[in-house]
Parts: C-alpha cells; structure tokens; sequence
C-alpha cells in the first residue's frame, strides 16, 4: 500500500550523522554494502567488478564537498572554509514522495516505527521511486531489476539473536569516528533528539516538503589557526622537532 | 534525466493514438469508410506499441499487472488502469465500425474521455515530481494532451482524404490545436529557460550558512545507477539546434501543409493522402525531438549532490 501512514507514526526511526565529526573514511559504506548484500533482500550486486567500468549498488555513500565562505576563491583562504565530508543514505522522509508513486505497493511507510521499505517481491523496477526522491538515496540493482534502499538494518535493530550493542544500523556500529547515531526522533528524550535541539539538527533539502526523518548535525564553527598559540613554545621543556610537537599534543588533551 | 528510448518511443506513439483514438471518438470520420477502419486499427496499434514499448525498461516485467493496483495515491498506476479501461471502449468502437459500418456515440465519447484521461495520467507522472524542477509544471500536462489532439487530428485528416471524405474538420482541428500546442510548448520552454532551481548545493547540504558549496569529490571514481539516471546533461548548443529541429518538423512543415489543404482543398485522393502522411509523419518526427529533449534537458535534484 504506497499511501503514507494518515497519523504521525509512533516511532521515528532514524539516524542522526555529525558532519563535525565524519572523517570520510567510507567504513560505513563497507559495513552497509556487507550486512546487506547478505541480509534483507536481494544482494547487492556489482557489475564488472574487477574490470575498468566497475559500478555497483550502494544503499550509503560518501560524498566530500568544499564550502568556501564570501571573499574566499580557494578552500582555507578565508574564514571558515572547509571541506566536508558528507555521508548519506535514505532519510526515511516522513512525506516519503518515493512511497506514494510506486505503482505497485512494493515501497511503504511502516506505520508503526516509519521506516521506509521495498518488498522486492512486488516490484517491478520502474525506477519512479528513484526519480521522485531527490536526495538519491535509492539505486536500483542491475542484476535483480528491483529497487534497493537503506532499510535501516531493519534485521538488525530488531533482531533479538543479535546482542545489544548489534542492535543499530551496521553504519552505526562501524563509524569509528562515532558520526552516526540511531535513534527514536519522536521521542524528545532520546539521546537522538537531545543531540539534534542541542547542534541544531538539520533537514536536508527542507524545500523539496519530504519532512525527513534523519538529521544532519553541523560542523561546529572553526577555531582559526592565527587564533592558535603555538602550543611547541608554551612547555615543550627544550624538547624539540617530534618530541616538541608530542609535547604540544599531549598539553592539548 | 537520461532520455531512455524505450520511454520516448512510448510516449510518442501512445500519444499518437490516443490522440487518434480520441478523434475516432468524437466521430469526425465516416464509419462506413474503409480508410476509418484502418484508422481504428492503427489507433490500437500506436497505443498497443506504446505500451509494450514502456514495459522494456522494466527490470521485472512479468510482474507488471502488480502496477493496477495503487491507483489512490500513484499516477502511473492510474495510467495503467485507465489504458487498460480504455481498451473495452475502443475495441468497442473498432467493431462496430469493421462490422456495422456504425459510429456508436456512447462508447465513442467515453473512449475519447479515457483516452485523454490516460495521457493526462502519463504527463502527471512528470509533472508530479517536486524532485526535476523541469517538469513539475501545470504546463506539462497541457503540453502532452495538446500534442496527442494535434498528432491525432493530422492522423484523422489523412484518414480523412484516403477515405474520400470530408477532411476540412480533422483538419482544421489539427490545425487548431498545432497552434496551441506549440505555444504552450513555447512558454514551458521560456519557463525552463527562467528557472531558478528549487534546491541548490547549498540546500542539499544544508552548508550553505558557511558559504558556496561545491563538490569535493564523488563518492566514487566511476558512474553509479544514480548518475547514469539522472545525470544525463546535454550541452546548450546541441539543445538549441534540437529545438529547431522540433520546431522545423513539428511544427513548421506539418502547418504549412495543413494550411495549404485547407485553402485549396485538393481532390481527395492519393496526392493528398500523401501530403497529410508526410505531414504527420513530420509531426512524429518532431515530437519524437521534442520528447527527447523534455528529458534531456530536466536537471534532477540529486545532482546537487553529484556536481552536476
Ligand atoms: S530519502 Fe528518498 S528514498 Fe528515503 S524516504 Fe526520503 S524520498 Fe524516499
Ligand atoms: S521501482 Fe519498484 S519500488 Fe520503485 S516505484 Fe517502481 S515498483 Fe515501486
């Protein structure tokens, strides 16, 4: 059935990502194609995979941008100019407009926990859903013909053989940098929500009125490197080279 | 958006017959007319084409029934229902002329009806998506229901003149609604040619209150489905010289010929048969163009996200 849910579901699953603190390492992308090329569905193929034209189906993906502030032509020219990196993944949209398009039934909202899903069973590789979702976040799978997304290790979070710390988003677990959080956003006091009031959450793309569920926490601002007292001066005891550099790392800790 | 033939195909043809199945319905041809029978059967034919043509791109075609079934919130799965509702009235219509030599007006108008709905279906699927600014537009489908009456209309008057009739209604409505749909084509064109994107790098990202985002790197060297779907991007120049060939085949051509039938009003019979099939044949042509571009040229929102 691709009508959403009519009430605001219960529970509102999803992930929160800190682009303060992605380092772009991409374990996540690993550790999401691995759980699920074995678990929910089909696999995850690749076409060509030891060859030139290597692609393949991913439901997580890095991105890197660079935000250059006004004035500035380069990255680190002026300000607060960075480079992000940017993971992302289905926002399980509370107006899901990939749901409501699919011809077949095969996408749904669960109204219960409003984690958004494909039952490749019933579908026919259309591609409308991919098309209706602006954030990408769905890419069918070449080999099957169906349509695959991130089901927010729906066999996993639930899944009671698992143990408890096994029981979030294999991207969760893996992040070793701990960018991303899974959690229940309906509940306002959960460790999500409390972390989404106090960075100031963000929606991607508010204007395109998919009202996701996933938010992005963003880079805390710069501390400017002229800002920075040369820590190798301060106490480094006549060390020098390394050992003053060590010296200047340890004091900041 | 890649322009996937398979797609462009169909919605040239079925909007071909549909068009021609809508004036079959309103009865603008002599049922008794051999020529009117044959235009029922290239109707179904354009339409039937169309159709199949549309299931190629699917990776699961043998479970495309499964599309009838949510017609409450999805227009493509309207567009299935109604092609499939439409079908009994035009089959309908199809024997009473072959075997009656009759136009019944009830499953005539009520084909016309589910004709033009099924065309407006296809066009809503585009212009439903918030997600390619290109087409989320009332424009488009005005665009698509005007050109299916126009294609229909040309191929009605060369049904017209094979027959021996009386083509100055078909072709006075083809003349009509080519006009029409030429200038609605013109400004949704202006209208893509002004338009600000609804979401920007800035937005996707939500960094835009750093500063000007732009992409580092992909998350990967190669293509991806994403980018091979929606990353389609066509240069201004080669698009420019596309819309001329629309306009020379779609439109020019096909009024001019129009036009002259209609002034001098040629003896029905082989010449001016041939006249209005170059004539429609032209249209075809253009719209096939015309389709092509509608999308190459819709920047999809993901691409804010690719570079692109
Ligand atoms: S992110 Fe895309 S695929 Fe996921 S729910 Fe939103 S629109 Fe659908
Ligand atoms: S590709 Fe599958 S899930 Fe997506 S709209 Fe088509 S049938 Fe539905």
């Amino acid at each position: 059935m691709t009508s959403l849910p009519t009430l605001p579901t219960p529970k509102k699953l999803g992930l929160v990502i800190d682009l303060d603190v992605c380092v772009g390492c991409h374990a996540c992308v690993i550790s999401c194609k691995e759980w699920n090329t074995g678990g929910y569905g089909n696999s995850l193929s690749d076409q060509d995979p030891y060859g030139p034209d290597v692609s393949g189906t991913f439901l997580n993906r890095i991105h890197s941008f660079e935000v250059i502030p006004e004035g500035g032509k380069l990255v680190g020219e002026a300000g607060d100019a960075r480079i992000v990196h940017f993971p992302k993944s289905c926002l399980h949209c509370e107006d899901a407009p990939c749901v409501t398009v699919c011809p077949t039934g095969a996408s749904y909202k669960r109204s219960a926990d409003g984690i958004v899903l494909v039952e490749e069973d019933k579908c026919i590789g259309c591609g409308l859903c991919a098309w209706a979702c602006p954030y990408g976040a769905r890419e069918m799978d070449v080999a099957a013909g169906v349509m695959k997304k991130c089901t927010l290790c729906v066999d996993r979070i639930y899944n009671e053989t698992l143990e408890e710390v096994d029981r979030v988003p294999s991207c969760v677990r893996t992040c070793p940098s701990n960018a991303r959080h899974f959690g229940d956003l309906a509940d306002s006091a959960s460790d999500v929500s409390i972390m989404v009031a106090e960075r100031g959450g963000m929606d991607l793309m508010p204007e395109q009125a998919t009202r996701p569920v996933n938010k992005y926490l963003p880079p805390r601002p710069r501390q400017p490197l002229a800002e920075c007292a040369p820590a190798t001066t301060r106490d480094a005891g006549g060390a020098s080279g390394f050992f003053a550099w060590l010296d200047g790392v340890l004091e900041r800790m | 958006m890649h322009p996937a033939l398979s797609i462009i195909v169909f919605s040239t043809l079925s909007g071909l017959g549909y068009g021609l199945a809508f004036m079959l319905g309103l009865g603008v041809l002599d049922p008794a007319a051999s020529a009117t029978k044959v235009a029922h059967l290239t109707a179904l034919a354009l339409i039937s084409g169309g159709l199949i043509s549309s299931t190629l791109h699917l990776g699961n075609p043998q479970r495309a029934w499964r599309a009838l079934s949510q017609w409450r919130s999805s227009w493509l799965s309207r567009e299935g229902v109604l092609a499939v509702f439409a079908f009994v009235p035009l089959v309908w219509s199809a024997l009473a002329c072959w075997v009656w030599d009759d136009y019944h007006p009830v499953p005539g108008l009520l084909g016309a009806l589910l004709s033009a709905g099924t065309v407006y279906c296809t066009a809503m699927i585009y212009a439903s998506l918030r997600s390619v600014d290109a087409w989320h537009t009332r424009l488009t489908p005005a665009v698509f229901l005007l050109f299916a009456v126009s294609g229909g209309a040309m191929l009605a008057t060369l049904f017209a003149h094979a027959g021996g009739g009386d083509a100055r209604i078909p072709g006075l409505l083809a003349a009509v609604a080519l006009i029409a749909a030429w200038t609605v084509k013109l400004s949704w064109w202006k209208r893509l040619r002004l338009l600000v994107p609804t979401s920007s790098p800035e937005s996707a990202t939500g960094l835009g209150y750093i500063g000007k985002v732009s992409l580092f790197e992909r998350p990967h060297v190669n293509e991806n489905y994403l980018t091979r779907e929606m990353g389609y991007q066509i240069a201004r120049k080669h698009a420019d010289k596309l819309r001329r060939i629309a306009l020379i085949f779609g439109a020019a051509v096909p009024a001019i010929i129009l036009a002259l039938m209609l002034l001098v009003v040629p003896e029905a019979g082989l010449g001016s048969s041939l006249a209005a099939a170059f004539a429609a044949l032209c249209f075809a042509a253009g719209v096939f163009v015309e389709r092509w571009l509608f999308f190459a040229e819709a920047r999809h929102a993901v691409m804010n996200y690719y570079g692109g």
